[in-house]
Formats: structure tokens, C-alpha cells, sequence
């Protein structure tokens, strides 16, 4: 078993390196072609979405299958303020991450009764409810298929009323999403980001934390000492919960529309991929997978057979018919195969994701050198 | 009366799919010790084997249209049909029943690969280990399927004798006004005999009754110097070969899609919690109670009373269910307690 080491001064030390690393990325990002506010926005949202799932996957061992009812939850409720209140994103997302956590409150104090599969198969059964039901019943709140979106005809109550035709724009109090060439949008999720990276390694550190992974490691013996476990389950839950619904705030705030297919039991596995492909329980892990996943998604989707074709120009012709179907297989549209394959391949030789595999090429490194000496 | 009926038939037609499912995640289950989320791509295999059949006996090559006399018209005319004339068409038009020869050794074979390449390794790894391994298994081959077969459903026609209605209302004294699809009832006629022949053939063979005193104490049949794990494996293979079955006989009634394995798996899951995990008649009874339950629920005389319940009762009564008797209806002691 792996022992990290740290101190307060390496902590520190974390946060700002993942700082550095998070709010350069305009500049490093340039040379991948991944530079773009649309995409990092998206690293910074799936990296949020990803540390707060860990915080119950990976540190307190529940494996939610419904996590992205939360994303629901949290874009449907900061797009009812758009639409009512104030286009500013500050009360907005408050309100998303507070319906979340109600809503989790409510989601959590029924599923967390069981454990072990019971609960993955609990929390699915809540979230692909919900999904239902934000297309059928909810309609008048959802809009069902079209999605939820603002109009300039909107009753805004704090703001002074649209003229008919302009587009209502989400601003943090006058800073519009765009601005800046579209990097305001990026930073604000950046900050939260990091604020939300932040928070996540002062619970793991806190006393609540070693709570948290006493219940993975063994939540009989820690009822044995006499505990009640379920409060510390339930604020785990909730709190994950509620870094589930900021992310889909931010969601919201970047682009102001909600729809159902956010919820779909699809989308909740993929966070369970991000966190798996990263590692579970690191606290770096997560945002890599999250970020890795995104990237490559952007990069394979964009890839078809032309562009195949373009790059094996110099084989020979019939290298190139044969090997030219195959690859396409994997790119595209076939992503999501590409994907599942290296999933399943993490899954069963690297259960630790990138982070273990970066700490055991980095062991032998220094084993080797513990050796020559 | 008659829309109860109607309701009930409804019910148990789709509660025997989600029974074949769950039976054999209850299988695999109840002898490895694993669960399998990759069960709902094999019932959409099985589905793509009839869709493969159908396609290979319908090979067609052009001749010359007859009936059209203007100028020189071909039309497609299967290769069957050119050599067999009648004998041929009825082979396409029975396609489906007659696919089920071809499913089962494929059905078979396909699981043992799973099973001896990939699920042995994860017998000791935690439960959430095979979740996910599974999970990443079905995104795979419902990939491949899609890459293979395109993403639109591909439907699939009953055999001519069993399309249409038949008279049910009739055959219980209850008028004739009750019509049914005919297809509908052979599925609750095959799903039935699927499940009884798994049930008897763990019930009187002297392999079912080793596989049975595996699933109760496996260390002590393992010490009779019985290769149980062997055995497993095929088993798994027969869990293969009842999901393939469900999804390929189930391909009159819907069109085969490349997601139709996912959206039953997550049913066929709850099913299997509220059956109680491991026990086989629970399984069998919770997929044709829900099935009923979910079929009154869509009835427009329960929708106005409450909006939306047909989305959701399923996962409600499950919840319930676990909440008020977490070891399922008719769970055993000790399986998966925690």
C-alpha cells in the first residue's frame, strides 16, 4: 500500500504548482491546438464534476452510477434565475449548488441505507428517474426535449427588462462570458476550479477526511468503535453532490440552457471513467482524467477517414485500404470505442489510473538508483 | 375488464424479457460471484444474430421483372427464392425462429470467451472492479455493433403466420373485442419455456445439481474433487445463450438499435434487486411483476390520477422495495448482505 507523504508546506506547495498549471493553460495549451476558451472550459467544468465524485468514490468507496442527475439539477435551477431574476451568474450558481444539495440531501439519505451494489444500483435507479422525469412529468420546469433556455422576453425582476430580439448574455456583474476574447468564461471556471481543489484537500486532510476513508477501508469496524457512520456518508454524499451541481452551473453560466440529456445514466458513467482513468483517490487524478478524456475527445472526434487517409499518404495503396477502415473504427464517430478499450485496459492492468502509473515508473526510477548505489 | 386484460398480457410479455435477463444475471451471479454489466449487450447480440441471419438469407440478385413489359426492369429477388421458389421464401419469412439454431452455439461461444478471457481475472477483485471492467465491456461492443450495423434500428418481421392480432378476448369468454399481437404471445409462450428449461435442467441433471451445490458451498464441492470452476464457465455461457435468446426472439417487437442492450440492463438490475440477488424465482417473479406493474401504470386511467407514474414505478417500487426489505423479495440469507 502507497503512504503518501505530505506536509503543510507540500500542500501548499500542490495548490499553487495546480494553480499555475490551471490558469497558464491558455499558454501551454497553444502547441496541443487545445487552446481555445470552449474546450478549457470544459476541463475546468469535467475537473470540478471529477474531484467532487471522487470525494465519494474515491475517498469513501460509495460508487455512484447517478451523479449527473446533480449536473441536471444544478444547470436546471441557475437557469431559472437567468430566467426570472438576474442574468448575473453569482446568485445563479448559488442557487444551483444549493438545489443540488438539497437535492442530494434527499437522494442520499434514501440510497446511502445500502452499500456496495446495492447503492450503484440505488443511485441509478434515482438519477434515470429523475432523466424520466424531466421529460415527461417536468416539462413545464424542463421544457422537456427542447431544453430549458433564455429568451429576452423573460421576466427578469432585478434587471432592466430586454428589447425584443437581443440575446440575453450571462455576466458576472457586467464581465460577459465572451470577453476578453473568451477567456473571462475560462477563468471564472478556473477559479472555481481551483477553489473547488482547494476545498477538496483540506476535507481529504481534515479529520473528517481520514473519516471518509476509515468507511472505505472498513465501515463495519468503524461502526464497531461505536460510530454512527451515516452522517459522514450522507456528507459525503452531499458534498459531492454539490460539486456535482456547480459544475452543472458553470455549465449553465457558460452557455444558459438545460436539457434532460445532461441526467442520462450515460453521462454519469463518464465521470466514473474520468475518475478511474485518472485515479481514484488522488486528488490530482481526477482533473487529468477529466481533462484527458475531454481532450482526446475533441482531437479522435474530429479525425475521419480523409484526414486518416491524408496522414498515411506515403504507404502503399493497399496498406492504405486496408489499414485506413480499421483506424476509422477508432476515430470519429467510434470514439466512444476507443475510449471503452482503454477504460477496460486501465481497469485491469492500472486500477490506479494515470496517477498510479506515473508513481510506478517514477518508483523504479529511484529503486534504480537506490540500487546503483 | 377487457383493458385489464389487455394490461396483464401487456405486462408479462415485457416482464418475460426482463425475467430472461435477470435470470441470467442471477446465474452469473449466484456462481461467480460477479456482477455483470456487460449482460444487456449480450441480449443485443442476440438481437444482431437474427438481424445477421436474416441479412445472409436474403442475398438477392437482380432477374428480370416479368411484369413489367414496357422495357427491361430487374428487381431483387433473394437467391433462396431463385433456387427453392416457395421453400425458399418460407425459410426468409421464418428467419427469426430459425436464427435461434444459429444463436445458441454463437450465443454460447461468445460467453465462454468473455468469461475465460476477461471475467476469471476479476473473480477476486471488488465488486466496483467488475462493475466497471463490465461497464467498459458493453461500451465496447455496443460500439462495434453500431460501427457495424449503423445507428438506425433494423426492423425485424415476424414470420407471416404470426404477424398481425389474434382474438384473445375470445379464448377467455370475455368478447372479441380484446385483439393482441400474435408475436407478443409466442415471446410469453418462449420466455416461459426458457425460463422452465433453465429451472429443470438445474433442477434434474446431474450437472444442474453440482452447479446448485457450488452456488450453496463452492470450497466444499471444489474438496469432492469437482473442477466447479469449469463448470461456472459454462454456465455463464448458458446465462449468454438466455440473454441472446431474450433479445433475438424480442426483435419483431422492437427494432434492433445498437442501445437497446443498455436499456434494458439497467431494468433487468432493478429486477434482480428486487428479485433478491442470487435467488433465481425472485428474479423470474420481480421481471414479470414489474413488467405488469409498469404496464398498469401506463394505462390512461392511472396517468390521471398521477402524471408520470409510468416512468417512474419501476424505480420507485424498487426503492421501496430495498428500503423496506433490503434482501430483495425473496433474497436468501448471507448473498450480498451488505
Amino acid at each position: 500500500m502507497h503512504i503518501e507523504r505530505f506536509t503543510p508546506k507540500s500542500d501548499l506547495m500542490m495548490v499553487l504548482i495546480f494553480s499555475a498549471v490551471i490558469l497558464l493553460m491558455p499558454i501551454w495549451l497553444e502547441p496541443f491546438g487545445a487552446a481555445y476558451p470552449d474546450l478549457m472550459q470544459r476541463f475546468a467544468i469535467f475537473g470540478l464534476f471529477a474531484i467532487g465524485f471522487n470525494i465519494l468514490f474515491g475517498q469513501t468507496g460509495y460508487l455512484s452510477f447517478g451523479h449527473a442527475a446533480f449536473i441536471g439539477v444544478g444547470s436546471y435551477a441557475t437557469v431559472w434565475i437567468f430566467k426570472l431574476y438576474t442574468m448575473n451568474i453569482v446568485p445563479a450558481m448559488i442557487a444551483g449548488v444549493i438545489m443540488s444539495g438539497v437535492f442530494a440531501l434527499v437522494v442520499g439519505y434514501i440510497c446511502l441505507r445500502r452499500t456496495g451494489i446495492y447503492f450503484s444500483i440505488l443511485t441509478l435507479a434515482l438519477a434515470q428517474m429523475s432523466y424520466n422525469l424531466a421529460y415527461s412529468v417536468l416539462t413545464p420546469i424542463t421544457m422537456g426535449e427542447t431544453g430549458l433556455q433564455v429568451e429576452a422576453a423573460d421576466p427578469r425582476v432585478w434587471e432592466a427588462p430586454l428589447a425584443a430580439g437581443e440575446v440575453p448574455r450571462t455576466h458576472l456583474f457586467g464581465l460577459e462570458m465572451t470577453d476578453l476574447g473568451g477567456l473571462a468564461g475560462f477563468y471564472i471556471c478556473a477559479a472555481f476550479l481551483i477553489l473547488g481543489f482547494y476545498v477538496a484537500l483540506r476535507i481529504t486532510r481534515s479529520p473528517f477526511g481520514s473519516m471518509l476513508r476509515g468507511l472505505k477501508t472498513n465501515q463495519n469496524r468503524m461502526a464497531y468503535t461505536g460510530l454512527n457512520t451515516r452522517p459522514y456518508a450522507l456528507a459525503a454524499f452531499v458534498i459531492s453532490g454539490m460539486y456535482a451541481g456547480l459544475a452543472g452551473s458553470l455549465m449553465a453560466a457558460m452557455d444558459p440552457l438545460a436539457g434532460a440529456e445532461r441526467m442520462q445514466w450515460t453521462a454519469s458513467g463518464e465521470v466514473v471513467l474520468m475518475t478511474i482513468l485518472g485515479g481514484v483517490g488522488t486528488l490530482v487524478g481526477p482533473v487529468i482524467g477529466a481533462a484527458a478524456i475531454k481532450y482526446f475527445e475533441n482531437i479522435f472526434s474530429a479525425i475521419d477517414g480523409a484526414v486518416l487517409t491524408g496522414w498515411l499518404d506515403f504507404l502503399p495503396d493497399f496498406l492504405l485500404d486496408l489499414i485506413v477502415p480499421v483506424l476509422s473504427l477508432f476515430v470519429g464517430k467510434g470514439w466512444h470505442l476507443t475510449l471503452g478499450l482503454v477504460f477496460m485496459l486501465v481497469v485491469i492492468f492500472l486500477p490506479g489510473g494515470i496517477m498510479e502509473g506515473y508513481r510506478r515508473i517514477r518508483d523504479r526510477f529511484s529503486n534504480a538508483d537506490a540500487g546503483n548505489k | 375488464m377487457d383493458a385489464i386484460l389487455l394490461q396483464i398480457l401487456n405486462g408479462l410479455d415485457k416482464g418475460g424479457a426482463y425475467a430472461l435477463i435477470a435470470l441470467g444475471l442471477t446465474l452469473i451471479f449466484g456462481t461467480l460471484g460477479v456482477v455483470n454489466f456487460a449482460h444487456g449487450a449480450l441480449f443485443m447480440l442476440g438481437a444482431f444474430v437474427a438481424v445477421s441471419v436474416r441479412e445472409v438469407l436474403t442475398i438477392s440478385t437482380k432477374v428480370k421483372d416479368e411484369s413489367v413489359t414496357f422495357f427491361e426492369a430487374f428487381k431483387e429477388v433473394p437467391y433462396l427464392e431463385v433456387w427453392f421458389g416457395d421453400t425458399g421464401r418460407m425459410i426468409i419469412d421464418w428467419s427469426v425462429p430459425i436464427s435461434i439454431l444459429f444463436a445458441i452455439p454463437i450465443m454460447l461461444a461468445i460467453g465462454l470467451v468473455m468469461e475465460r478471457g476477461l471475467i476469471r481475472h476479476f473473480y477476486r477483485r471488488p465488486h466496483s472492479d467488475q462493475i466497471l471492467v463490465t461497464f467498459g465491456l458493453a461500451i465496447v461492443i455496443q460500439e462495434i455493433i453500431k460501427a457495424v450495423y449503423g445507428a438506425n434500428p433494423i426492423p425485424q418481421p415476424a414470420p407471416e403466420m404470426f404477424s398481425g392480432t389474434a382474438n384473445v378476448g375470445a379464448l377467455f369468454g370475455l368478447g372479441d373485442n380484446i385483439a393482441y399481437p400474435k408475436w407478443r404471445l409466442v415471446y410469453l409462450g418462449f420466455s416461459i419455456a426458457v425460463i422452465a428449461a433453465v429451472f429443470s435442467f438445474l433442477r434434474f441433471t446431474t450437472f444442474g445439481m453440482v452447479v446448485r451445490a457450488g452456488m450453496a458451498d463452492r470450497q466444499t464441492v471444489q474438496l469432492l474433487g469437482i473442477n466447479i470452476t469449469k463448470r461456472f464457465s459454462i454456465v455463464f455461457g448458458l446465462a449468454a445463450v438466455v440473454a441472446g435468446l431474450a433479445g433475438l426472439m424480442y426483435t419483431p417487437v422492437i427494432s434492433p438499435n445498437y442501445h437497446m442492450g443498455m436499456d434494458f440492463l439497467v431494468l433487468s438490475f432493478v429486477v434482480v434487486v428486487v428479485g433478491g440477488m442470487g435467488s433465481l424465482p425472485g428474479a423470474v417473479a420481480a421481471g414479470f411483476l414489474l413488467g405488469t406493474l409498469q404496464s398498469f401504470a401506463s394505462m390512461n386511467e392511472v396517468k390521471q390520477i398521477i402524471p408520470g407514474i409510468d416512468q417512474v414505478i419501476i424505480y420507485l417500487v424498487a426503492m421501496i422495495v430495498l428500503l423496506v426489505r433490503p434482501r430483495g423479495l425473496m433474497g436468501r440469507k448471507g448473498v450480498m448482505e451488505d
